[in-house]
């Protein structure tokens, strides 16, 4: 396959950015945000990958019979989902916020700053 | 800056990260070849520790300093959004109504839920086993509870999540994480050290200290997750502004 699984994920974040860079709803751009990430997950394991492996789990696996896939990359994506997944939340309520104090979630019309 | 000067802009620095990504790309070790030197020592080191899962033992065990920073990430996620959602001056709370459901909705609830947390449970503590853990397993617990509101009303959720309880959980089970690290330190010399009897490889009791910390994640998972809908779920469901009155008050 050469190189276009990495290609795939600097895709994805390319979109993603594309996506944030004309948002005018800051929902949508916290999704951009999520492909984002999900760029990330796709980079990893595809640098974890092993053609042929199975998943590193040996609870039904004899150790050495099969190779596995690289279960330090699989477990950087999990922190990787996680943190994502609170960054989501923590944007999410800001925009709660937002919406509440400046009545709009379109974020070129977030112009002055209030106190 | 107009949108068109903004696309502009990010066509220019797209075309220069996507050239250099690329270039980078062709230099990067071949898609699903066979040299991962460090995936093999994890894999040597979490068959030492007699833990069949080797992703719980890389989180767990031989990076658990970063999962600890991980789980402090979502704690304070939890703790800000309990901030930034809080009930202010000019809004007050509206007693969420009773609705009616279906009966087979109702009956759907009443089976699922008890599935549900064992099934959260199961994976939580078989995380040093098979795939899953404390966070999967904490989410599934907390999506869980959440079955009160879609088969029932948001009177019930109240009534099933307790969440002075659930906040003193989620501290203390991310206490619990800190305390297991320091007697690793007071016991073995090094912080998160694994330090208790390993068991027999492929038993629920294998793994030393990997599934004591799963079971602290997966309490602070489940009820920060918890906490942390309930804050927004409050947002839509019962808190009002005083200058917008909706639908209801009329």
């Amino acid at each position: 396959m050469g190189p276009w699984p990495y290609l795939a994920a600097g895709w994805i974040v390319l979109i993603a950015l594309y996506g944030l860079v004309t948002s005018r709803n800051l929902i949508h751009a916290i999704g951009c945000l999520a492909v984002a990430q999900s760029s990330t997950y796709v980079l990893l394991l595809a640098v974890g990958y092993r053609r042929g492996g199975t998943a590193p789990v040996f609870s039904d696996l004899r150790p050495g019979s099969r190779p596995v896939v690289d279960p330090v990359v699989q477990a950087l994506a999990l922190t990787d989902v996680v943190v994502g997944a609170t960054v989501t939340a923590l944007l999410l309520a800001l925009t709660v916020q937002l919406r509440k104090r400046h009545g709009t979630v379109d974020p070129q019309a977030l112009t002055g700053l209030q106190g | 800056m107009t949108a068109r000067a903004r696309l502009l802009m990010f066509a220019a620095a797209a075309a220069v990260i996507a050239v250099f990504f690329a270039v980078a790309c062709t230099e990067m070790p071949s898609f699903g070849g066979a040299s991962h030197p460090y995936g093999d020592r994890a894999v040597a080191a979490a068959l030492a520790h007699r833990t069949a899962n080797v992703v719980s033992s890389v989180n767990f065990d031989l990076r658990a300093f970063d999962t600890l920073g991980e789980e402090s990430i979502l704690f304070g996620t939890v703790l800000s959004a309990t901030l930034l959602l809080r009930l202010a001056r000019d809004e007050r709370r509206r007693p969420a109504a009773s609705e009616r459901v279906l009966p087979t909705t109702r009956l759907f609830g009443v089976i699922l839920l008890p599935v549900a947390l064992v099934v959260g449970v199961y994976i939580v503590a078989h995380g040093q086993l098979s795939p899953g853990g404390g966070f999967q397993g904490g989410v599934v617990l907390a999506t869980a509870l959440h079955l009160g509101y879609v088969a029932a009303d948001y009177r019930v959720l109240e009534k099933v999540r307790p969440l002075a309880v659930l906040d003193v959980a989620d501290s203390i089970a991310a206490g619990a994480f800190v305390a297991m690290g320091a007697a690793g330190l007071a016991a073995g010399g090094a912080f998160l050290k694994n330090v208790l009897p390993l068991g027999t490889f492929n038993r629920i009791t294998s793994g030393g200290t990997v599934p004591l910390l799963n079971a602290a994640v997966g309490v602070e998972v489940a009820s920060g997750v918890i906490v942390l809908l309930a804050h927004f779920l409050d947002q839509a469901v019962e808190i009002t502004g005083t200058d917008e009155p909706t639908q209801e008050d009329h």
